[in-house]
Order: structure tokens, then C-alpha cells, then sequence
């Protein structure tokens, strides 16, 4: 069997992050789910030679690896922006106003939900319900729910992840 | 366990916290300790309690039940010379609205009973000593030292719970098939994967009562002879696996969990497992591939996971709250669970009421109360005064109801009857200002983006109901397309491999059932009557009202308005969007939105 050769675009210090996790966690049963959130919590993503370098030392196919990574919208194979705003979509938020901030923030970031700004600042991704209804409409910012937004407050709190 | 005679619980509330919540914290133990009352008073934080930006940083005294709002450090010596030493309240500092003290679960409501939600807001979550005074683990402690585990199965029975996950398969019939299965080690699982939109009554017990899962989890354990746990909580409930792994750790500490717990020859350990955004993972086939590090696809069934489950050993999976409520059970008896309720559904059930009513936020009721009891009394009616237009029991699986099902009794079999479900607990009630339409179109967008892909009936039949909904809500629609969207969701219904792709057309055959009429208007008259779909609609500046004040040109996200101040601005057809952000900031009411 050939060596696998891509796991050197994987930096130094990602590649000790990445051995720490997975000593860490790989007797576990089941460990491949626990070590790419992990992953995916500590790196911020996990990239195509990442899952390949986990694959290697897990002693599983790439493809057990490749297919998990891409069936769970949590992990994301590109790197984030600074920060990042997850619009909530349960249907309180639908109802609530959401779809309208979305169209806002594409204006003032010219960028598309889904996408970083070209500056890497700012991710903005759509996500599921995250539970808290009675504050609708709701966004996340790294992982803080703001909720009760007012349509007219909104721009600023984008500004000001654009600009810190 | 120290008792203390007065608690102070300080909101640190992310929004708090910015306005310097830890720095009161400080302060208070600061003064405390110098007036000698640290042994006394306890100071302690909690999630918020107030709308933070009209009462923040605040904090409340109990047992006085004092909301004090709007603090700064510099407030606090006067506050405790005042409140702690001569026990007078503060008057200046009290919160001049009325209190709030928690958004999602206010004090209980007429016709509300909380057994699973009883500790939640009322107890710190970080503190085993706390829910053991709230006689926590003491049904444990019973159940290990003096019942079999037949006599615990035999109690649940008795009580006639029944799984609250939606399906509402009685638990201890599913903890008897599982004990039966004559194959070890026995694993247990706890469906924490809350995925239905609008539902977040698990989200709540875990953060705010964890240990009454962990209990219920010890104890079903027992009564299937099971040796590991694992809590499958999604990934979007981040304060949920963090409370649950403190649980955890401190029922480690006081031997509830481990091995030899209370001296018996029983052994159990516990794990929380995070997913990691999968809805589907809420199937237990797929929740237990998810658990075993694999993608999270549903399988077919036979073999039931109480025969074949975790690691191909028998396995017994049930909801949060099914859990949460087995040790009340057992402490109290089934007869008098089984006082509550309905003939065929025992108990109580919490339901996450949200949309346009005027309290959103948690309940519990016992089964019985009908529809209208829930919106009307319990959730204090429509807000804005408008019209009840329906109600989604049943998150995206379920159905809609309408204004005749509203004297129905809320238990399991009567949704179904009534072409609904009564799911995990979601309730969302629209006004009649929600297109159905557009409604079973977000349903649909949903279920089809998180359709695993496994099954063909379920990963294209979802699709091509999506793209007939969407031409509908377009205005391309024909009456041709109401018959086809009819017959694929028998088709997908009655084919697909999970409750997911079987589900996943209930929101679209109830709409067509209760409105087809606005079916009818989208596709034959272009018009959609509760203008809400942006292709049928089209926004106006009335010119008698509007100023000319320039609020809507300066938030209209495409510059669709023009306009000179204090003149009768205009709306650019071509360039708007439809979103409507330029209705909603509009002080004079002058802009209003038409169809057809």
C-alpha cells in the first residue's frame, strides 16, 4: 500500500492538536464521532488532509472518515471566518423575521449566507432550530444566541463583527 | 449540606456578563465577608432573569423574591447594609416592571401541573446537594435497596407512562422486551436529539434539572440490567451537554453512578455523546449508528434495537422527558401518576408553545386539557389581537389543526385521529396572517434537507413535493400540481424506510385538507391571501400617510425606495425584493402590502 503523503499540508501545531485528540479519545468505542467534534471544535474545521491524517491513525478508510464529516452539517472542511453568525431557521425564527435579516446581512456583507467575507472577518450560515423559540427571530454569534432582534438594530451588531 | 438563610441568585446571562455581572458577584462576596455574613448568605448564578437590556445586571433575594435590577458595583454596600444586615428592601434598586423571571417557564400557569419540570429555575443545576434535597435520588436509593427489578418495571407499568419521544410506546413494555432479550452487556440510550423546530422542552430539563435524567436513566438501567449509558444531545445544545457532564461527573462522586451503586451488586456508567447536526439522528436506528461513530442512517426494522442496538447488543432508547419523570413515578406511585390524564394516556406532558400567541414559552399539563385550554388560558390567547388561525402539533412530521379541532383533548390517540401527532411536544400556533402554503413549504424544505439520502421514496419524493410547493408559492402552479403533490405524499408516506420520509408529507396533506382554498387562490387567481408568498405580493407607500420620514429607504436591504425627505417616498417594483423590513420599521403605518 502506497504511504500517504498529503497529511503534510497539515501544519505542526494542528497536527499535535489533531494526535492529542485522538489520543485522547480513540479507546473509546465509537471514538471517530467524538474525535472529529473535537476537531471541529478546537481546529475550527476539518479539512480534506486532516480526515485523511485521522483516517491514517484511526486505522479506518478515508472514506468511513470523508463520509462521516460530510453527512453532519456541523463539520465544515473549509476554515471559518473570525467570527460567525448562524441564523436560526425553526420555524419560530422563519416566522419571526429571520429571512428578512438574512437579506440585510447579505447587503451589508455583499457576501452569501453560507460563505466568509472575502477578509475572513465574518461566516454566515443558516442553521437548525436552536431552542429558543420564545426569543425569536434569533441568530448566533460564535455560539451566543441574541434573540428579540429588532429589524433596525440588526445592522450594527453585524457592523461591529465586521470591524472587531 | 450547609443551609444558609437568605440566596442570592445574580443573572450572568451573556448580556450581564458584558455589563459586568462577575464584577457584582465579586462585590457581594467582598461586602459579605467584611459584615461577617458570607456563612449566611450565599451568593449564586444563574441564567437570566430578566430581558437584560431593560434590567440588566440584576439579581434576586430569596426567600424575599426581590428583583433587583440595573446594579452597578458601586451599589452593592448600600444594597447589602440594607438588605442583609437590616433586612429592609431596597426599594430604589427593585425592578420597576413586573418580574420576569424566566422568559421560556414563568410561574406555573392555571391547569398547569410540572412534575418534569418542577426543579427547572428553581434549582442550580451545577449542584447534586440541591436536587438531592428536592428528594433526588432518593427513588433510587428505594428502588436498588428494596424493589427487584421486575417490581420497578411492574410500577412504571402500572403508571402507564408512555414514551414521550412522540410515539407514545408504553416504556415499561420496551424495558421488559429489552430485559428479555437473553444477550449481554445491555445498553441504555437517552434521545436528547431535540430536533423538531419549535420544541425545546428537553433543551430545558437538561440544563436546568440534568440529574433527574441521569436518576431515570440509573433506574431504567436497573430494571433492563443494562451496564452503559450514552445521552445523545445534539449538537446545537452546547449548556445542555456542559450541565448533563457536571451531572454526571458529581453522581460519579456520590457513588450513584459506577460501580457497586449503593452497595448492591449493580454497576452503571454514563456517557453524553454529541451529534452534530443531523435531525434524523433523532431516529433511534440512525441516533444508534450516530453513537457508534458512523453516519447517522436509519436502518430497517426488525431487529428492534431492544434486540439488536448499540454495538449489535439490546438496547433501550427513550426520550429526555420519559426519563426525567421515572424517578416522581416511583417516589409517588404509579397510582398517582396514573390519577392524571386521559383512559389511554397517563400523566402529564410538557409542550413548547411558540409563534403568534401571547406567552411563548414551556408548559406542562396533564393529557385531557383540549387545544383550546392550552392557547386560550395557558397561552394567554393570540397576540395583536388577531385571529386563531391553526395550530402544528407534532414539529414537521405532524400536522396542522384547525379552529374544530380546538375541543379536542390533548392526548395520543386523538391527534392521530384527528390527521396530526402529538410528537415531541411542539406546539406552533399561527394567526391568520401565515400562508399555509408557505408554511407546508418550510416544513418540506426542512424534512427534505434532512432526508439521510438512504431510502429513494424519501430523498427524491421530498424533493419533487419541495419543487411543486415552491412552484405554487411562485404563482407557476397548476391544479394539476395540487394532484400530483397529493399523490406523491401517498407515495412517500407509505414507502419510506424511517419515520422521517413517512412522516415528512403530514404537513402537506393536512394544509391541502383544512386549505385548499388558498391552494386553489396561489395557483388559479396568482393570489396569496395571507400575503405572505413574495412572488403574489407587492408592497405600497400610501401617500396620505407617509412623511416622508426616510426610515424605510435607509433599512430597505436593495434601495428599492426613493424619495426626498418629508416627501412622499416610492416603492421600485422591480428592484424590491418583497421582505417587508420596510412595513415593519414604518412608524405611520404607511406602507401596506397587497396581492392579486
Amino acid at each position: 500500500m502506497p504511504e500517504i503523503t498529503q497529511t503534510e499540508e497539515i501544519c505542526e501545531n494542528k497536527r499535535a492538536l489533531l494526535d492529542e485528540i485522538i489520543a485522547t479519545h480513540r479507546h473509546r468505542p465509537g471514538a471517530l464521532m467524538v474525535i472529529l467534534n473535537e476537531t471541529q471544535k478546537q481546529v475550527g474545521y476539518v479539512s480534506e488532509p486532516m480526515q485523511r491524517y485521522v483516517a491514517k491513525k484511526m486505522r479506518v478508510p478515508v472514506g468511513a472518515v470523508h463520509g462521516v464529516v460530510t453527512f453532519y452539517s456541523f463539520f465544515t472542511t473549509q476554515p471559518r471566518g473570525k467570527h460567525t453568525v448562524k441564523f436560526c431557521m425553526g420555524t419560530a425564527c422563519y416566522v419571526g423575521g429571520v429571512p428578512q435579516l438574512m437579506d440585510k446581512a447579505k447587503q451589508l456583507t455583499g457576501t452569501d449566507i453560507g460563505k466568509t467575507t472575502a477578509d475572513g472577518q465574518l461566516t454566515m450560515e443558516v442553521c437548525r432550530c436552536v431552542g429558543a423559540c420564545s426569543q425569536a427571530p434569533v441568530v448566533t454569534v460564535d455560539d451566543e444566541v441574541v434573540g428579540r432582534i429588532k429589524p433596525n438594530k440588526f445592522p450594527q451588531l453585524i457592523k461591529k463583527l465586521l470591524e472587531g | 449540606m450547609k443551609f444558609f438563610r437568605s440566596h442570592v441568585l445574580v443573572s450572568v446571562d451573556p448580556q450581564c456578563l458584558e455589563m459586568g455581572a462577575h464584577e457584582i458577584v465579586d462585590a457581594l462576596n467582598d461586602e459579605l465577608v467584611s459584615w461577617g455574613l458570607i456563612d449566611e448568605i450565599q451568593v449564586l448564578e444563574t441564567s437570566r432573569l430578566g430581558d437584560p437590556t431593560r434590567f440588566g445586571p440584576d439579581l434576586v433575594v430569596y426567600p424575599e423574591n426581590v428583583h433587583y435590577a440595573n446594579l452597578s458595583v458601586d451599589d452593592i454596600p448600600y444594597l447589602v447594609e440594607e438588605q442583609f444586615l437590616k433586612g429592609r428592601v431596597v426599594e430604589k434598586f427593585v425592578a420597576k416592571e413586573t418580574i420576569v423571571t424566566d422568559d421560556e417557564l414563568g410561574a406555573p400557569k392555571a391547569k398547569e401541573v410540572r412534575i418534569v419540570l418542577r426543579n427547572c429555575g428553581k434549582i442550580d443545576p451545577h449542584n447534586i446537594e440541591e436536587y438531592i434535597a428536592e428528594d433526588g435520588y432518593q427513588a433510587l436509593a428505594n428502588a436498588l435497596t428494596s424493589m427487584t427489578p421486575e417490581q420497578v418495571i411492574d410500577e412504571v407499568m402500572r403508571s402507564g407512562l408512555r414514551g414521550r419521544g412522540g410515539a407514545g410506546f408504553p416504556a415499561a413494555r420496551k424495558w421488559q422486551l429489552c430485559r428479555q432479550v437473553p444477550d449481554n452487556p445491555k445498553y441504555l440510550t437517552c434521545n436528547a436529539d431535540e430536533g423538531d423546530p419549535g420544541a425545546f422542552m428537553n433543551r430545558r430539563v437538561l440544563e436546568s434539572d440534568p440529574h433527574s435524567v441521569v436518576e431515570g436513566m440509573i433506574l431504567a438501567a436497573y430494571a433492563i440490567g443494562a451496564s452503559m449509558g450514552y445521552v445523545y444531545c445534539r449538537a446545537e445544545y452546547p449548556i445542555a451537554v456542559a450541565n448533563l457532564n457536571v451531572a454526571i461527573e458529581q453522581a460519579r462522586e456520590f457513588g450513584f453512578l459506577g460501580n457497586n451503586i449503593f452497595g448492591t451488586d449493580f454497576s452503571f456508567d454514563l456517557e453524553v455523546r454529541m451529534g452534530a447536526g443531523a435531525f434524523v439522528c433523532g431516529e433511534e436506528t440512525a441516533l444508534i449508528a450516530s453513537i457508534e461513530g458512523r453516519r447517522g442512517e436509519p436502518r430497517p426494522r426488525p431487529p428492534f434495537p431492544a434486540v439488536k442496538g448499540v454495538w449489535g447488543k439490546p438496547t433501550n432508547n427513550n426520550n429526555v422527558e420519559t426519563y426525567a419523570v421515572v424517578p416522581q413515578i416511583l417516589l409517588h406511585g404509579a397510582d398517582w401518576y396514573s390519577a392524571m390524564g386521559t383512559e389511554k394516556s397517563k400523566g402529564t406532558k410538557t409542550f413548547a408553545i411558540a409563534g403568534d400567541v401571547v406567552n411563548t414559552g414551556l408548559i406542562e399539563v396533564p393529557f385531557g386539557l383540549s387545544l383550546r385550554d392550552v392557547i386560550f388560558d395557558v397561552g394567554g390567547g393570540i397576540k395583536d389581537g388577531k385571529k386563531f388561525k391553526a395550530i402544528q402539533t407534532g414539529g414537521p412530521m405532524g400536522g396542522c389543526l384547525v379552529e374544530e379541532h380546538l375541543d379536542l383533548p390533548l392526548d395520543y390517540e386523538a391527534l392521530t385521529a384527528a390527521g396530526s401527532m402529538m410528537g415531541s411536544g411542539g406546539l406552533i400556533i399561527m394567526d391568520d396572517e401565515t400562508c399555509m402554503v408557505d408554511i407546508a413549504r418550510f416544513f418540506m424544505e426542512f424534512t427534505q434537507e434532512e432526508s439521510c439520502g438512504k431510502c429513494t421514496p424519501c430523498r427524491v419524493g421530498t424533493r419533487r413535493i419541495l419543487d411543486i410547493l415552491e412552484k405554487i408559492c411562485n404563482g407557476k402552479g397548476t391544479l394539476a400540481d395540487i394532484d400530483r403533490l397529493e399523490m406523491l405524499c401517498e407515495e412517500v408516506a407509505k414507502n419510506s424506510l424511517c419515520g422521517l420520509g413517512q412522516g415528512a408529507p403530514n404537513p402537506v396533506v393536512s394544509t391541502l385538507k383544512h386549505f385548499r382554498e388558498e391552494y386553489i387562490a396561489h395557483v388559479v387567481e396568482k393570489r396569496c391571501p395571507a400575503k405572505v408568498c413574495r412572488a403574489l405580493i407587492r408592497y405600497e407607500i400610501t401617500a396620505s400617510t407617509c412623511t416622508g420620514c426616510t426610515v424605510c429607504a435607509r433599512n430597505c436591504p436593495v434601495e428599492a425606495i426613493s424619495g426626498e425627505r418629508r416627501q412622499v417616498h416610492t416603492i421600485d417594483a422591480k428592484t424590491c425584493i418583497r421582505c417587508g423590513i420596510c412595513a415593519q420599521v414604518c412608524n405611520f403605518n404607511a406602507i401596506s402590502v397587497e396581492s392579486g
